[in-house]
């Protein structure tokens, strides 16, 4: 009687003994990464929302109850602020001209490296690659070299043609542009990669059929190649965005944000406001830039389904 | 004719992607070539490519009078342990993700997912507060610790997994092997390419991460390369620029020679996985 029992009692519990089981063993491989990842990553981003309602400073770390909720008084102190507005347009300028011109030079290389007329593709594609991989700081530093308006090589080459380079890092109206320059020079190539692979992706007859109906070139690049890369357009013009919207290593190394604010970015408010101690304030200032990057990629979504629907 | 207008065609096109080649590589081999010169020759106007004299008193200021031997090892340090950790927790939890069934799943994936979106500018306030209270700030565990779970490894290994045949794996499971030998045994080895390409990525993200070492570091023996270069850039040492460039030469020559050794893997990776 009693064995009939249990064991009549293990069949019912064996799916869900299985279940459990399922749930220990897939759940004891993600524990590691799960736990780092909320404690560094899941906890600070809800704890940097928290923080951007409070007046946190540095000084209040030892001393928790001293914090008080201000409600969105971060967020409306923020737009008065006359820096973070600077900052905002600044960036926003940054982003605006550095991404259409990234996505431009790196549609040509890809389709200069694509024509099939190039031998060494290979050395090509590796140099353009080059500064992707390397340290933006190491780069900002070179970079204050060559734009030195005395000693620098890129004043010296407009010498030698008869122009009279500015200061273009100590100049209000150059000292964005230039870091725009920098910024399309360093990144191009990471998009030339994802561009090179979609051009392969796309069939070669399609190129014959056209060449058969007497289309040049100039017209398959713009009726078959542009709208078949779409995707791939706006994937990569939305990755440079998000990047180019979180500039601050080129500002920080090469003009400290001037002159004159000129070259102050978001970011780098962000890490002033930081170092001033003021937390709570520097965090309101982050959420707006992670909305910012938010929007984009909603933006890449829509515009991408948007195709998909037709 | 039209192979005349394919040659014309042809030389223009070569034409311009040798001048754009050396518009790119032309910084570096400057770079190279100065931190070689003396410190007057650097300065001198008009610059000059081809150093007239030979030095390396900057390489030697660098590496006697200043600290580089020690951020460049912690610059190694760091890189190691954030690679070593993502390649195991991210190929962990990327199995999970793709071969195991378990409750949460689905909203484990798409809230890591959702992290790629974050920028570090997001987090690094309360994770300073954080690694501060745990009383790690200016250490090699509070460098590294906000590191070890990144969330695109994750993506990455998930997919790579996803390519993989169940068959496989139900016939170890069939043969009574565990699930922790299934994964170490079968599973890791067959994922060896992904690893390669999470590997490299993840060893030069964290060679070249700038925003938190420069916040956690707060004393020069916890430096890394790139803060210490940016601090130096910035700070008295501003006008030395031989020394600013030979720094520079140290932080970008390991990732080049990196890069130029594996570049087939890396642009293969990097083309598949669509992300920088």
């Amino acid at each position: 009687m009693v064995r009939a029992g249990t064991h009549r009692a293990v069949a019912e519990n064996r799916p869900a003994a299985r279940k459990w089981r399922r749930a220990v063993t897939g759940w004891s491989f993600a524990a590691p990464f799960t736990v780092l990842f909320v404690v560094f990553a899941l906890l600070p981003v809800v704890a940097s929302l928290v923080m951007s309602f409070t007046d946190l400073r540095a000084t209040d770390l030892r001393h928790p109850f001293a914090v008080n909720f201000v409600g969105i008084d971060n967020y409306t102190r923020l737009f008065s602020d006359a820096q973070f507005r600077r900052a905002a347009v600044n960036t926003a300028v940054f982003v605006v001209i550095g991404v259409p011109l990234t996505v431009v030079a790196a549609l040509a290389a890809a389709n200069a490296l694509n024509s099939g007329l190039i031998r060494l593709r290979g050395l090509f594609r590796v140099g353009f690659y080059l500064p992707v991989v390397t340290s933006i700081v190491a780069i900002a530093v070179v970079w204050r070299f060559l734009l030195d308006p005395g000693a620098g090589l890129v004043n010296d080459v407009l010498a030698r043609v008869g122009i009279d380079g500015p200061n273009w890092l100590g100049d209000t109206r150059t000292s964005l542009a230039s870091i725009i320059v920098m910024a399309v020079w360093r990144n191009f190539g990471a998009l030339m990669v994802i561009f090179l692979a979609a051009l392969q992706g796309i069939p070669v007859d399609l190129y014959e059929a056209a060449t058969l109906d007497g289309a040049g070139r100039w017209q398959q690049f713009r009726r078959i190649t542009l709208p078949l890369m779409r995707p791939a357009l706006l994937f990569g013009a939305v990755i440079t965005g998000i990047g180019f919207l979180q500039l601050f290593e080129e500002p920080l190394v090469m003009t400290q944000g001037g002159p004159l604010s000129s070259t102050l970015s978001v970011s780098y408010h962000i890490y002033n406001q930081f170092g001033f101690g003021n937390y709570g304030y520097a965090s309101a200032a982050a959420y707006v830039l992670f909305v910012a990057i938010v929007a984009l990629s909603a933006l890449q979504f829509r515009l991408l389904g948007a195709r998909d629907d037709r | 004719m039209t192979a005349r207008r394919d040659l014309i065609a042809r030389t223009v096109l070569y034409l311009i992607l040798i001048a754009g080649l050396l518009v790119v590589v032309g910084p570096f081999l400057w770079m190279l070539l100065s931190s070689f010169k003396p410190e007057g020759e650097i300065r001198s106007v008009p610059p000059t490519w081809w150093p007239s004299h030979w030095t390396l008193v900057h390489y030697r200021d660098l590496f006697a009078r200043l600290d580089f031997p020690r951020y460049f090892a912690n610059s190694a340090i760091v890189a190691v342990l954030v690679t070593v950790g993502n390649l195991l927790f991210c190929s962990l939890l990327g199995y999970a993700l793709a071969k195991l069934n378990f409750p949460g799943r689905k909203a484990l994936f798409l809230i890591v997912l959702g992290m790629l979106m974050v920028p570090g500018m997001v987090l690094f306030v309360p994770q300073f507060v954080l690694v501060s209270n745990l009383g790690l700030a200016n250490s090699y565990a509070g460098l590294v610790l906000p590191f070890l779970a990144g969330p695109f490894g994750v993506f990455l290994m998930r997919q790579f997994l996803l390519s993989i045949p169940d068959d496989l794996i139900e016939a170890a499971r069939v043969d009574g092997a565990g699930e922790w030998r299934i994964f170490w045994r079968i599973v890791l080895p067959l994922c060896r390419p992904a690893l390669a390409t999470l590997g490299i990525l993840t060893f030069l993200a964290s060679w070249n991460n700038f925003l938190w070492p420069l916040v956690v570091a707060t004393t020069d023996d916890k430096y890394t390369l790139p803060v210490a270069l940016a601090l130096y850039s910035i700070g008295q040492n501003r006008i030395y620029f031989g020394l600013l460039l030979a720094g520079a030469v140290v932080v970008v020559l390991p990732v080049l020679i990196v890069f130029l050794v594996l570049q087939r893997q890396f642009l293969r990776g990097i083309a598949t996985t669509g992300l920088k």
